[in-house]
């Protein structure tokens, strides 16, 4: 990965002063040992006129990994094939900053003893990248160093592979900066934006970015516009370790043997795109993400920017096979920066629907809706549910794709509940649900009351009988719909509590949600959605066979054309087969 | 069977006490009454539990009675697991109480198993003298004696009253040392018996029909020339026209020793009648009854003494078969009990009865994971067919179906037509056997956790929990049904790293080691650089629909992982219609006597599948290079330029910039755009398998005239042929000419060959399985694997430490497993046994093994 900066000079000021304040002689090619490979520095040219300084990092792959292995229980070489073939060697990253940061680190300080009032004062300066990896592209490129007061910043994107047109442009651009900037300034920015626009999850960084972070971002970070999602997405590094060590290597093998990526199949849950504005004023999640009191209180300041932190935050994410998130209705910018979806016309008198969370929400309340809005959907099924729960007097419950266990928490909150079994498929979910549920720190009376277990609803499960009631929220349409009679043969015909309550989308409703694409589903995993009536029929046809009443409620805003966004039937084993 | 037998003493030795191989043996007796000595002279020590130990265990102090309730819990537990093993076991406890004895006899009823009483009532100055001379006892006050003795005695008469199917009761030390303990077998147990058999379904009183199946079967006047045993699986009578000669017929195969005999309930209601029970004369009863009433006195005692000794069920040929009338679950076969017996003849009835009065029976077969076939009637259905090791044989001989008969061990059907409709039935045969389709059979506890998988090739295959768990979610998420999914592909080992030059790996290692595993002839097979795709191809969507149960499609394509390789499945068909076609024209369906293939091909090109992959990964890192490498070139040819000491840096980059060249050119050649099928090609290169066969055992050549055949024949353009070569492992000139086509193979860019053993199934010298095949890969080809740069010396040296333990162990793991799955499916083995091996193959492949291999 390489790097350029040059600047341009008079007899009176000397161009290759830049020699004086990088501390790095212009005549001499030096070379410096770095956390991950080797550092070459050396002058493309140096003139009185006009002086570049080159700064290249050979990365050495089997170090890179060294680093990564580290976390691992067993020091095989096990890991996913992308840890072998990468673009570390190539692409500007978040490697680049570390070396950046150790061999310009007096130069980033902005000291420099023989020159003090040149390290001061602003230079003319080009800085050339030639390929940065760059999540967000060219756009989020120039958001980020736009307002730091470069007079041009060009990022070219890079196609990825000119013989085929059709795969489109790659994640790298091709960097250049301009402007009259001090020289420290422009090190510095680079330090924190390199890994910003990086966004890399499997690689190694290294601890301390708190610190680091609030050290390089002095004098430029606490006014720029997108300081909340620059925090952010710096920080973000730090939870994708945390979602490393804990990531379903067995789910990467097998992604491995099937030539995909390992993100459509562990996605039962919602990649977390890392910490939410609020979370870095919220002590607790601040402490999660490893981050001292401190450095939280100190973030805050840095996260209080305008972005819009009102959201509906609940969504219920289920797999049984698989998972609910409702939130694909919102195309993700992939920033961290919540979209305005669908908030921009509240001057409508028929309140706008609300696509149920952002791709970045976190999937558990932590606010009630604001006094005077409508509820959010997900609240309003989740109330639906519960009262149909209530109506049918059911104590025992079952939460067949319980994904984070949000229903599952709010389950053990009702008093006539005294015992919540929630299944999931995804382990990972489970043991997200887990730690939400605190359950290793529930009381003994409580955690009796509440069992986390693995199931997928393809298979019968003994496990499953003599329940009051089931709920697939969210469920069914995550089922290729050859595979819904297992389930239904599992559900209704093996486990067979008295009431089962269904919840799936109505599809007639999309057309309501202005961030959909017409003729798209609401999520990219749901494998069929369906409308009212197709939905009926389907329970009625269920329910005949399996000895079943069933009643249908709508839920959420009911449109006069297209019906409610979210549909809900109420099975009732029949008083035959319930004798 | 039950009795109490007082002391009568034998002139020569002691009495003789009965004690059935699989009950639950109480010893009742006061304290210092010599049951523990007792207990270790006639059971084996691990046979016996006894409540001192237990409060031992419990208390540190085997005289603690203050523990004596944590002790029985201990000793019931004990008990309780052996008894679920089917082991004899004897409690050593006073069990003078009611209620101490009421919960040894529930605890032999949870087990169904016999509970057996054994006494030793021995006056009290013999315990008081027992006692005294034990110092832990001696304290013993001797109201406790008196207390138990007391106890003891009220508890005699109503011995058998609690339930004790046995009573023995010994009184004195002389009776109570002389006796001797006879172990009997259960009256089910005829494991030594094995046959060969033929079980005939439910009669009915079809005399005529019973006769042709006899005859047709081979039985001159009920005896079998090849000494044959007949088995009846009961409902001889009721409903047909002539029950007396059926009984006849059969009662005197069964005197003569040519064939067995288990009660239906239609012989049990017969029985009850006999008793003079007041039952109704519904179901045929009247019929049968009437023709009795023709038959003598001395018929109907015979017929009334053989009902009477009818036995619920038998267990045959060394535990391999079990025969009853109405189905029987594992856990009961062999047992002994009310409801073992009730089972047997009345199967799982929920208690329920259905819109046509009969009784609602629960589909037991479904959950049905038993080793031993269980061959029963009872249940009409039109057609025989297996489920779950299960088969019912009732064809409805009576209602003008069919009375059949299986062969065992041969599980041939026989069967022969109803003469006419005897007896209309109460409601229409139309019902499948209970379970079957749907995919209904699969439970959790088939696959979940940590499991051990049985295979011919390998033995136990154990499969670990979080592997399973990582299956569980993409079997359930992703796969295709698994009545579809009836084989995964298992990974392949790599050849032995090469040693020395510029290659990490080379055939000439391949063909070394085939040859010191004493295989001479090796198949080199162009390997196919696409995506692994699996075809189960049927000869319609009724071919499928009949074998696999699947309703709808015409057969599966699939990944490695069991999804679907096409999100469409207008695709899918299209593809198999081509395939189908292919087969049709090389006239496969009929040299294999199939209606389905199922092939293992390479679906082509790579970029197909692994477009996103290839964006995100191998494109991008091109794409990065190319973009880097010429900024780095410009500036330090200009620093050399300006005389600048870089050369050598400046040398390195201009290696590693033709490195990424290289790199980019390495995955271009697997990708081409396509169209619809346009541009898709499928390089089938093994059949696994048709109806009722495992192919993978043929030899490969045998393999590549098929495949051969089928590329010939393919008129869609689809199918693209599979380059081989044989070699002699052994012909120095062979093994060069092996070297050279894989070097002209690999040098224009191919993947590189797979070099296989010429049989199927090759094993070592002493039997144990060998690779099937080893991957010899192309040198441009692993820069894919290993990175741009890893040709370089350097990187070759490092590389070359690599360990290829693991991944033989699981290629070959997988490998037995999949061949498993095959066998399985051959034999016609219940899904859930079939989805067990295949299941196991999908939860190896996330084992931890370096991912390059």
């Amino acid at each position: 990965m390489f790097l350029t900066i040059s600047t341009t000079g008079t007899p009176a000021r000397p161009a290759t002063d830049l020699g004086f304040l990088l501390h790095k002689h212009p005549e001499r090619a030096q070379t410096f040992s770095t956390t991950h490979g080797t550092a070459h520095v050396f002058y493309p040219e140096a003139t009185e006129h006009r002086c570049t300084a080159a700064l290249l990092l050979q990365v050495d792959p089997a170090a890179l990994l060294k680093k990564g292995r580290g976390t691992r229980r067993d020091s095989s070489p096990d890991v996913a094939l992308a840890r072998y073939v990468n673009d570390r060697p190539y692409a500007a990253s978040s490697l680049l900053a570390v070396a950046l940061g150790a061999v310009f680190r007096t130069a980033m300080k902005g000291e420099c003893r023989t020159l003090p009032e040149r390290a001061a004062a602003p230079l003319p300066l080009r800085v050339e990248v030639p390929a940065v990896s760059a999540r967000g592209g060219s756009e989020l490129v120039k958001r980020l160093f736009e307002p730091l007061g470069w007079s041009t910043v060009s990022a070219e994107p890079v196609p990825l592979d000119e013989q085929f047109p059709e795969w489109g442009e790659s994640r790298y651009v091709q960097l250049a900066l301009e402007g009259e900037m001090r020289l420290s300034d422009a090190l510095r920015q680079l330090y924190v934006l390199l890994p910003v626009l990086d966004g890399a999850k499997h690689y190694w960084v290294a601890p301390d970015e708190v610190d680091k972070l609030l050290r390089a971002g002095g004098g430029w970070l606490a006014d720029h516009p997108e300081r909340g999602l620059i925090a952010l997405r710096y920080l973000s590094r730090r939870r994708h370790l945390a979602r490393e060590a804990t990531e379903r290597l067995e789910l990467v093998r097998l992604a491995d043997a099937d030539d995909i990526e390992v993100e459509s199949l562990d996605n039962a849950v919602e990649e977390p795109s890392g910490p939410e504005p609020g979370d870095l004023t919220d002590p607790d999640a601040g402490i999660e993400l490893g981050l001292g009191t401190d450095a939280v209180a100190a973030l805050g300041t840095l996260a209080d920017t305008d972005t819009d932190t009102d959201t509906d935050t609940d969504t219920h994410t289920g797999t049984n096979t698989g998972t609910h998130t409702d939130n694909a209705a919102t195309p993700s910018t992939g920033t961290g920066t919540r979209t305005a979806a669908g908030a921009s016309t509240d001057a409508q008198p028929q309140p706008q629907p609300q696509p149920e969370a952002d791709a970045d929400a976190r999937p558990d309340a932590r606010r009630d809706p604001e006094p005077g809005r409508e509820p959010s959907l997900a609240r309003q099924r989740r109330d639906a549910i519960l009262g149909a729960l209530r109506a049918a007097g059911a104590s025992t419950v079952l939460d067949l794709g319980c994904g984070e266990g949000s229903l599952v928490r709010e389950l053990l909150r009702q008093p006539g509940v005294s015992h919540v079994t929630g299944v999931d498929v995804s382990v990972r979910a489970l043991t997200i649900a887990a730690r939400k549920l605190k359950q290793h720190r529930m009381s003994e009376r409580m955690a009796a009351r509440v069992t986390l277990t693995q199931g997928a609803l393809t298979y019968t499960d003994k496990r499953l009988a003599g329940q009051d009631a089931a709920v697939l929220s969210e469920v069914i349409e995550h089922l290729d719909l050859p595979r819904l009679p297992a389930l239904e043969y599992a559900v209704f015909g093996s486990a067979r509590p008295r009431t089962v309550v269904v919840t799936t989308p109505n599809a007639e409703y999309n057309v309501r949600w202005e961030t959909l694409p017409a003729g798209h589903v609401r999520h990219a995993d749901h494998r069929f959605e369906w409308g009212r009536e197709e939905f009926r029929a389907w329970a009625h046809r269920v329910g005949a066979r399996y000895g079943y009443g069933v009643a249908f409620t709508p839920v959420g805003p009911e449109d006069p054309e297209v019906g409610p966004p979210t549909q809900m039937a109420v099975f009732t084993m029949t008083e035959k087969e319930a004798a | 069977m039950t009795g109490t037998q007082d002391a009568a003493p034998l002139a020569a030795g002691g009495r003789r006490l009965a004690v059935t191989d699989l009950s639950l043996v109480v010893l009742v007796g006061a304290t210092g009454s010599g049951k523990s000595t007792f207990a270790r002279r006639h059971f084996a020590p691990t046979e016996i539990v006894s409540s001192d130990f237990c409060r031992g265990l419990v208390a540190d102090d085997e005289n603690d009675q203050s523990a004596s309730k944590d002790a029985f819990d201990v000793l019931h537990y004990i008990a309780g697991k052996r008894l679920a093993a089917g082991r004899l076991t004897v409690v050593d406890a006073t069990s003078v109480q009611p209620e101490a004895r009421r919960q040894l006899v529930a605890l032999a009823r949870e087990h169904d198993v016999l509970p057996i009483a054994i006494v030793l009532d021995l006056p009290e100055e013999v315990c008081a003298r027992r006692n005294a001379e034990r110092p832990e006892r001696s304290g013993m006050p001797r109201r406790v004696i008196q207390r138990h003795r007391r106890e003891l005695h009220r508890s005699l008469r109503g011995l058998e009253r609690e339930g004790f199917r046995k009573v023995h009761i010994l009184r004195g030390e002389e009776e109570v040392d002389a006796a001797e303990i006879v172990r009997e077998r259960r009256y089910n147990d005829l494991r030594h018996l094995t046959g060969p058999f033929d079980i005939i379904g439910d009669v009915h009183g079809c005399c005529a029909e019973l006769e042709s199946l006899l005859a047709a079967l081979g039985y001159q006047d009920g005896v079998h020339p090849e000494g044959r045993t007949a088995v009846f699986v009961g409902d001889l009578v009721d409903r047909g026209p002539d029950t007396p000669g059926v009984l006849r017929r059969v009662m005197g195969m069964v005197a003569g020793g040519t064939a067995l005999c288990v009660p239906g309930n239609h012989e049990n209601k017969l029985a009850r009648w006999f008793k003079g029970a007041d039952v109704q004369h519904t179901h045929g009863l009247a019929e049968t009854v009437e023709q009795l009433e023709k038959e003598d006195d001395a018929f109907r005692a015979e017929v009334r003494a053989f009902l009477a000794g009818l036995v619920s069920h038998y267990v045959l040929d060394a535990g391999a078969l079990v025969v009853c009338h109405a189905g029987l679950p594992e856990k009961y076969h062999g047992r002994t009990s009310g409801r073992v017996r009730s089972h047997a003849l009345y199967g799982d009835t929920t208690g329920e009865t259905d819109e046509f009065g009969l009784p609602v029976r629960y589909p037991w077969a479904e959950d049905y994971r038993g080793r031993a076939a269980v061959v029963y009637g009872h249940t009409p259905v039109p057609r025989a067919s297996w489920i779950n090791n299960t088969i019912c044989l009732d064809t409805g001989a009576v209602f003008g179906g069919r009375l059949t008969a299986l062969r065992w061990p041969e599980r041939e059907l026989v069967d022969v037509p109803a003469e006419r409709v005897w007896y209309e039935p109460a409601r229409p045969l139309a019902t499948a056997a209970p379970g079957g389709r749907e995919g209904r059979p699969l439970d959790l506890a088939d696959v979940s956790g940590r499991r051990v998988v049985e295979t011919r090739g390998m033995g136990r295959l154990a499969v670990r929990e979080e592997n399973a768990a990582a299956a569980l979610e993409v079997m359930s998420r992703f796969a295709i049904d698994p009545q579809l999914l009836v084989y995964l592909p298992p990974t392949m080992a790599p050849t032995a790293t090469s040693e020395d030059g510029e290659w990490l790996e080379h055939p000439a290692e391949a063909f070394a080691q085939y040859r010191d595993e004493g295989v001479e002839r090796v198949v080199c097979e162009e390997k196919h650089m696409g995506s692994r795709a699996v075809a189960l191809v049927g000869r319609d969507a009724d071919a499928v629909r009949e074998r696999f149960g699947a309703d709808g499609p015409s057969g599966a394509l699939y990944t490695r992982t069991g999804r679907p390789f096409f999100d469409d499945p207008a695709m899918t068909e299209a593809v198999l219609a081509r395939l189908r076609d292919a087969v049709t024209a090389a006239g496969l369906w009929d040299e294999f006597g199939t209606g389905w293939l199922l092939l293992d091909a390479e679906l082509l090109p790579w970029s197909l599948k692994a477009a996103g992959l290839l964006r995100s990964q191998y494109a991008s890192v091109g794409a990065a290079a190319g973009a880097a490498f010429p900024a780095v070139e410009a500036a330090l040819g200009a620093a050399l330029a300006r005389g600048v000491d870089v050369g050598a840096l400046a040398a390195g980059q201009r290696e590693r910039a033709a490195d990424a060249a290289s790199f980019t050119e390495a995955y271009r050649r697997y990708c081409w755009p396509t169209s619809g099928l346009e541009g898709v090609r499928l390089a089938p290169f093994q059949l696994l398998a048709a109806e009722g066969r495992n192919l993978t055992a043929e030899p490969q050549d045998r393999q590549l005239e098929w495949i051969d055949r089928l590329v010939e024949r393919d008129a869609s353009g689809l199918l693209r042929a599979t380059a081989r070569l044989m070699v002699d492992t052994g012909d120095e000139q062979s093994v060069r000419s092996g070297i050279e086509w894989w070097t002209g193979l690999t040098a224009n860019g191919g993947e590189g060959m797979v070099v296989k053993p010429l049989q199927g199934l090759a094993t070592d010298a002493r039997g144990r399985l060998l690779q099937p095949g080893l991957k010899v890969r192309g040198r441009e080809y692993l820069r894919i694997i290993y990175g741009p740069e890893y040709a370089r010396p350097e990187n070759l040296r490092r590389l070359r430490g690599r360990t290829l333990g693991h991944k033989r162990s699981l290629a070959l793991r997988e490998y037995a497993l999949g061949v498993e799955a095959l066998d399985r499916l051959a034999e016609g083995e219940p899904l859930w046994r079939v989805h067990e091996a295949v299941f196991a193959v999908l939860a190896l492949e996330s084992e931890p093994v370096d991912p390059r291999l």
